[in-house]
């Protein structure tokens, strides 16, 4: 019984068409239930579809939807599997992305009718093309959503088109995501080339006997997946669209920058686990590009005032860790992280967005402060999320997947001390920005300005409904995953590896064995280094800020490089953008397209012009001039049958 | 022929008697409803094409050789009957409003559409040369006066009157070359003549030859190939819109189940040569047909030129040949009477009531007003410049992989490029309709009596997706029912 899987990517698209098509007939009130309306069924199904997966032989259910296209060597089903992990992915992508659009109804509320149901149709279709990517059995269907959910991606940020910086942030994103799917695209023609089908299960599983390990062209295959992904999911180089990506409404950035598309490189990574181990070349490109993203974007959080350009910086350093666990083989670790991430992430941002709409589309920190009075709800839920983010051990989400990433990349033997390190110290980073981002909107003195502060308001229960959920999962959310040298003492085994068990390619090696204590000792010197950083951010920013400004006086250069992002952008104006522009204008385009092909062209067009001048002169509506034309037809088919 | 007729011969073209018989009742019922609404005679029209169609879908499997083997009812004749029911009915439904806001409620349309469909219908199961023939001139005569039926209106007479001249004409070559290969041959029976081209004797006279050069003719004007074709422009633009949606789907269909019959059941011998010819023809016919069509400003015309080109890729499966090509055949012609019909079917919604909408620039900003009319049309040009997850992509994609899979490597070459160019004029629409400024309304007035247009462009789009996502279905059955004619059995 597993025909309605279909359905489960169906839904949000019928949720499209209905908003998109029908909506501007029915009104607000229509797309209200609507836009919402399917994705709770779609997430009403994905429980079914998982508790059934559970249940079923290998723990996999597959619909054979129909056969696309049957040509020679090319068969393309249309199947849709729900396995563990992608069943673990249906259930965030429905869930959380239900809550949002709950939220959405609420935060979207005083947009005029026009953009409420475009946005809404969007939300939609971003939905059904992130559930086709991680339902689809083969590289074609995963592509199909890959490309899809960039295009809703593209359409959300620019959501608020009549705006320049949103207009240029989704031509920023979209163009950059281009490079990532080039090499997503050359890599899945390698595997066709070699593996003569498309099918991830296939693929996986003969990969060894078709590749050799360690070999180049496994390697080659790998990175330009892992290209791919470093694109979608926003880490270096191709990391610098997602900041500007926070153009799009606060929703948007919840759903698609944090806790869904962004992680869809990792999916694409952790899918083809059986392909990647046999590249140790690419892991530890995997393991370095995310640490050191993980590393980078947090020290770039630690000086920004916008708020969601903190939590941008943060989501780029946090998929990096996710990246870095991948990187050692710990593929489980990172996918216990791109699940609490989902919760936690979309509260914060959902949170700020509560914020950003009572202040009136203020998103500078330095005019906030002590909202906590006026948004009790908002404030405390923050306050939960910043917790799990900062790690606060033994009973936030984050701190049991993100301790799990630190043990592997220490403990793994693909690991190192000297990813330990980064990632501990990048822990430290972001309890300390989270923090701050606390105490300069919640605490201390209003800076808020008069008129504004006169309207501060909790937000309406369509967005503080969803806020508390995710405040509940961002805690429990860990608990499947808890050490086995913390639980097994208490008798609480590790729920999720109980359920990867045996679901992920391994890395060959020989596992180093590692006392508990170490475990313990590593666990607990971060922990409370994470809470020293907690509190110090906490005092430093809600009570003393002039001691804060003193600080930021001292560091000044330090401050100003990372307050300007590492001047990367600039750098990619003048290294990548300029010289490319320059390029195609001056050459290609003065040159090349306006001499060379426009005069190919116009040449052609004048000629088919002027054909088309002497077409239209037979044809003149002369009957007799048509008769000849018959006769002279006759002649060229006589002419042919006698040669 | 024995003069006492069995019980085979009439099962064997019942759907035909009862088109052509309930067409003769559609006549009297206007003669003595004078006066009262002849949405009644519509409504009668489209019960008799679903029975007719639960008559086909009846005889499905069966091989049925009536009246001494000049028709028959098999598979191929079913699947193409089917297309011409499914052209017909669009027809009714985009027609009844037309006709209506030209005050035009003269019942003889749907009878003349009814006659026309049972000769359509007689060319795909007939199986002798005259009985086609017959068929054929059945459909004709009824055309010439569809194409005429804005009376005031002069180049509506225009467009019949050169119809019928130059279907006169082309005629002439037909019947012409029917004579000479009976001279030949000594019979008009497909499966005799096929018999007596084995003999060497028979096969080298050159009256074969002067025959299949007629009929070659004869067969390119009708189908309005490339450079027989001149005759389109005016006759599709003058004719009511919903007769040139007709005109350019169903009885271009007709001719090829017509053609197919003849050259592979009768004339396979003389493969080599017509290969030949039709490959410099198709070349030409989707290229010209293109060309044709890329400067037009008027949608209506656009569309009639285009049409030129996508005979031309059909053309491509007759070059080709074998089962895949064939059965490609006949998965175009549905493929491309959906989206065809579909496409007209929103130009005459779109201009009902006080607003013609017939030029590119009237549809300015319409996927904003018309949100779900745009987004048909959308699909419709979708599938007419063939994209993939649409109709026309999977009729395309069948056709020009047995192409290649026969070698005519270049053939498909061409072919794809004209796809390509067809990309710019049919996209070209989607472009006015979501990316320049809204300049007229909405369709404000809805005047009731739209429900069958309705009818007409979800049926159409629903059909466009369902070949797009699913052609297994039509697919397989296109294949079955052509794999008889390739054998000759």
């Amino acid at each position: 019984m597993n025909e309605y899987l279909w359905l489960i990517p169906a839904l949000p698209l019928l949720g499209f068409v209905l908003n998109g098509l029908v909506a501007p007939r029915f009104g607000k009130g229509f797309v209200k239930v609507v836009g919402p309306g399917v994705v709770g069924l779609s997430f009403a199904l994905s429980i079914a579809a998982f508790c059934e997966m559970l249940q079923a032989p290998g723990q996999s259910i597959t619909q054979h939807a129909f056969t696309w296209l049957e040509s020679g060597g090319l068969y393309v089903p249309i199947a849709f599997v729900v396995d563990r992990l992608s069943g673990l992915y249906i259930l965030i992508v429905t869930g959380v992305g239900f809550l949002i659009h709950i939220y959405s109804v609420g935060y979207m509320g005083d947009d005029d009718e026009y953009a409420f149901w475009r946005f809404f149709a969007y939300l939609n279709l971003f939905l059904f093309f992130m559930l086709l990517l991680v339902l689809g059995s083969s590289f074609l269907l995963l592509f199909v959503g890959w490309e899809g959910v960039g295009l809703c991606s593209y359409l959300l940020i620019g959501y608020y088109f009549d705006k320049d910086s949103a207009a240029t942030a989704a031509k920023k994103a979209f163009v950059v995501n281009r490079i990532g799917d080039f090499g997503f695209i050359v890599a899945t023609l390698l595997i066709f080339m070699n593996f003569g089908t498309l099918e991830f299960a296939e693929v996986n599983a003969r990969a060894p006997g078709v590749l050799a390990a360690g070999g180049g062209l496994v390697t080659a295959i790998t990175l330009l997946l892992f290209l791919g992904a470093t694109g979608k999911s926003a880490q270096i180089p191709l990391y610098v669209w997602l900041p500007d990506a926070m153009e799009g409404p606060t929703p948007v950035s919840a759903l698609i920058h944090a806790a869904t598309m962004v992680t869809a490189g990792l999916y694409l990574v952790a899918r083809m686990s059986g392909l990647f181990v046999l590249a140790p070349t690419t892991m530890a490109v995997v393991a370095i590009i995310g640490a050191a993203t993980a590393f980078f974007a947090a020290t770039i959080g630690m000086a920004q005032y916008d708020i969601k350009r903190v939590l941008a910086y943060s989501t780029v350093s946090q998929l990096g860790y996710m990246f870095m666990a991948m990187g050692v083989g710990a593929f489980m670790a990172g996918i216990f992280h791109v699940m609490t991430h989902a919760f936690f992430k979309a509260l914060l941002f959902l949170g700020s967005g509560s914020v950003i709409h009572a202040m009136h589309h203020e998103q500078d920190m330095r005019r906030m402060g002590g909202l906590l009075k006026h948004m009790p709800i908002t404030g405390y839920t923050y306050i939960i999320g910043a917790l799990a983010i900062g790690g606060v051990p033994l009973f936030t989400a984050g701190f049991f997947s993100k301790d799990e990433i630190l043990w592997q990349s220490f403990a793994s033997p693909a690991g190192h001390p000297l990813l330990w390190a980064v990632g501990a110290v990048t822990a430290l980073m972001t309890a300390f920005y989270m923090f701050r981002t606390v105490a300069l909107t919640f605490f201390g003195e209003s800076r808020v300005d008069k008129h504004t502060a006169e309207h501060l308001h909790e937000s309406p229960w369509t967005m503080t409904l969803p806020l508390s959920v995710l405040a509940v999962l961002s805690i429990v959310g860990g608990w499947i995953g808890i050490p086995h040298v913390l639980g097994h003492g208490v008798g609480i085994g590790n729920a999720l590896e109980h359920y990867f068990e045996g679901f992920f390619a391994k890395v060959p090696a020989e596992v180093a064995h590692h006392e508990a204590s170490t475990e313990l000792l590593l666990m607990g010197l971060t922990s409370v280094l994470a809470l020293g950083c907690m509190y110090g951010a906490y005092v430093l920013f809600s009570r003393n800020l002039a001691r804060a400004e003193a600080l930021k006086k001292a560091l000044s250069p330090l401050q100003k490089l990372l307050e300007k992002k590492y001047f990367i952008d600039e750098l990619y104006e003048w290294v990548v953008i300029k010289p490319v522009y320059y390029t195609s204008k001056l050459l290609l385009w003065r040159l090349v397209d306006v001499r060379i092909i426009d005069g190919m062209v116009n040449g052609v067009g004048n000629g088919v012009r002027h054909v088309g001048g002497a077409l239209r002169i037979i044809h003149n509506g002369v009957i007799e001039n048509y008769a000849v034309g018959i006769a002279v037809g006759a002649a060229l088919i006589f002419y042919f049958l006698v040669y | 022929m024995s003069p006492g007729f069995t019980q085979t011969d009439f099962l064997s073209i019942m759907p035909e008697m009862l088109i052509f018989g309930m067409g003769l009742v559609v006549l009297l019922f206007d003669l003595f409803g004078q006066g009262r609404s002849t949405r009644n005679l519509a409504y009668l029209t489209l019960l008799t094409l679903g029975a007719a169609g639960y008559l086909d879908v009846m005889l499905l499997g069966q091989f049925l050789p009536g009246f001494g083997g000049s028709v028959i009812a098999d598979d191929f004749s079913i699947a193409f009957e089917l297309v011409f029911l499914v052209v017909c009915a669009l027809t009714v439904l985009i027609s009844i409003r037309y006709l209506e806001d030209r005050g035009l409620n003269h019942g003889e349309y749907y009878a003349l559409l009814l006659f026309a469909t049972g000769g359509m219908m007689v060319m795909a199961s007939g199986r002798d040369l005259l009985m086609i023939f017959i068929g054929l001139e059945i459909l004709s005569i009824s055309s010439y006066i569809l194409c005429g039926f804005l009376q005031q209106d002069r180049r509506s007479n225009e467009s019949a009157l050169k119809y019928f001249l130059l279907g006169a004409f082309a005629t002439g070559f037909l019947l012409y070359g029917i004579m000479l290969i009976y001279g030949a041959t000594g019979s008009i029976a497909l499966q005799d003549i096929r018999a007596a081209l084995a003999d060497p004797a028979t096969f080298q006279n050159p009256y074969i030859w002067m025959g299949l050069g007629m009929l070659l003719v004869g067969w390119s004007f009708k189908i309005a190939l490339v450079p027989f074709h001149m005759w389109t422009p005016d006759v599709y633009e003058g004719a009511p819109t919903a007769v040139t949606a007709f005109l350019s789907t169903g009885p271009k269909a007709a001719c090829f189940a017509a053609l197919v019959r003849i050259l592979f059941e009768a004339l396979a011998a003389t493969r080599a040569e017509w290969q030949q010819v039709f490959w410099v023809l198709a070349a030409l016919t989707m290229t010209v047909g293109n060309v044709l069509a890329l400067h037009q400003d008027n949608i209506k015309r656009m569309l009639a030129y285009s049409s030129i080109s996508h005979a031309g890729y059909i053309l491509v499966a007759l070059v080709a040949g074998g089962e895949e090509a064939l059965a490609g055949v006949i998965f175009y012609a549905l493929a491309y009477t959906l989206m065809n019909t579909g496409a007209f079917a929103v130009l005459i919604l779109s201009s009902a009531g006080d607003r013609e909408r017939v030029n590119f620039s009237d549809y300015a900003g319409f996927g904003y007003l018309e949100p779900a009319l745009g987004a048909a049309m959308f699909v419709f040009m979708l599938s007419l410049a063939g994209i993939p997850l649409t109709a026309g992509f999977a009729g395309k994609f069948q056709i020009f992989k047995a192409v290649v899979g026969q070698g005519y490597i270049w053939l498909a070459v061409i072919g794809v490029l004209n796809s390509v160019v067809s990309i710019y004029y049919y996209l070209r629409i989607s472009v006015v309709m979501y990316m320049q400024p809204a300049t007229g309304d909405s369709i404000s007035t809805r005047p009731p009596g739209s429900v069958p247009l309705y009818v007409a462009i979800v049926g159409s789009l629903a059909g466009v997706l369902y070949l797009g996502i699913f052609p297994g279905g039509w697919l397989e059955m296109s294949l079955h029912s052509v794999s008889r004619i390739i054998t000759g059995g």
